[in-house]
């Protein structure tokens, strides 16, 4: 009987040691890329990152996302709505994390968008066909192209545009800012810095909604 | 009662081969989960192998039963075969061109160096090694 007293405490040890070390170390971890924020503000935000809303919000929610990933097309409807339910409060950053393979290309397509002033409306475009050019098993990243006159682009000039080695530089940039903030999937979601320790609408609307309280007392 | 005693000393020998292997699961999803480093192919291998062995152990110790080294000592073998190889990939004595694993994570990438030169691959040989250690003593013990 004494063996099973033995066997279950160290099963009940070894588990609680585990949960307390997980979020020791995540805390750990906030309070790390917490101070980055206020040292290194454009670890998360570059002059040239593309953003949603007010500039004159106080609240940021950086997106480090991938055109060609399922979770960030689900999830972007969401971030959208919160930006515009908060109007001028709260700004979205998005920053390029293209993890999967031959993501890059997508990224080159948009930001030869944005220089036509339509870079939603293409991000819109390809979230939606995603499931026709992103197969995990079959990435066929041509068919993209039958779908963008849908957002109203010059096909000719996206396709001289993207080339530029401006925007290989911009990715480059951004892969590594995702590096040092610890960004290792899509979409990576930080709100005035700090990260989102759990993934989640609802863990998202709490941390955005604890910030507004931060930045906004008065309302 | 010296019998009794052997008993217990086979017993515990047991539970101290569980109690590594779970503390190298644990160890193994801390670093995946918590820390999110992505596990390389060589180290889904070794846990492939690792992770029954809770299970077999755990069974073996309740009531005790010495078959229980002919079911884990292969899995356990295998296991450490694998950490061996990645122990000499990571530290470079085969070359990276020969790995098996040139995409998705690199065998080879360094995460983390505890204390300056405990590396996850080496933490992995000295789970290994303990573990087959305890079990081959295990065996001889309840040969005779």
């Amino acid at each position: 009987m004494k063996t099973h007293i033995i066997f279950g405490l160290t099963v009940i040890v070894l588990i609680i040691a585990f949960v307390v070390g997980s979020s020791y170390y995540k805390g750990k971890q906030a309070e790390k890329i917490g101070f980055l924020a206020q040292e290194n503000a454009e670890l998360f935000v570059r002059d040239y990152s593309q953003t949603l809303g007010s500039d004159d919000a106080k609240v940021f929610i950086i997106e480090f996302m991938d055109p060609a990933c399922e979770t960030c097309a689900a999830f972007s409807p969401f971030v959208k709505q919160l930006v515009a339910t908060n109007h001028g409060k709260i700004k979205l950053v998005l920053r390029y994390a293209p993890f999967h393979q031959g993501a890059d290309y997508f990224v080159k397509i948009l930001e030869a968008a944005k220089k036509q002033g339509r870079y939603w409306e293409t991000l819109d475009v390809m979230y939606k066909t995603q499931s026709y050019w992103a197969s995990h098993h079959n990435p066929q990243p041509q068919k993209i192209w039958q779908f963008l006159p849908k957002a109203g682009v010059n096909i000719e000039q996206i396709r001289k545009d993207m080339n530029d080695p401006a925007i290989a530089k911009m990715i480059e940039q951004d892969l590594a800012d995702a590096k040092i903030l610890n960004v290792r999937k899509t979409p990576g979601l930080f709100v005035n810095g700090i990260p989102l320790q759990t993934f989640g609408s609802k863990q998202l609307l709490e941390l955005v909604q604890s910030e507004l309280r931060a930045n906004y007392p008065n309302q | 009662m010296t019998q009794l005693n052997k008993k217990n000393t086979n017993w515990n020998i047991l539970f101290l081969s569980w109690l590594v292997t779970s503390v190298s699961i644990l160890g193994s999803l801390f670093f995946s989960h918590v820390m999110e480093f992505a596990p390389c192919v060589l180290c889904w291998y070794q846990r492939i192998f690792l992770f029954p062995l809770v299970i077999i152990l755990a069974v073996g110790l309740f009531p005790f039963d010495k078959s229980v080294v002919k079911f884990a000592l292969p899995l356990t073998v295998a296991g450490w075969l694998i950490a061996a190889y990645h122990n000499l990939l990571y530290v470079g004595l085969i070359p990276e061109s020969i790995q098996p694993c040139s995409q998705g994570v690199s065998c080879t990438e360094e995460y983390i160096e505890l204390f300056g030169f405990l590396s996850i691959p080496m933490l992995s040989i000295i789970s290994f090694t303990t573990i087959l250690t305890l079990l081959i003593i295990l065996m001889r013990r309840t040969a005779k």
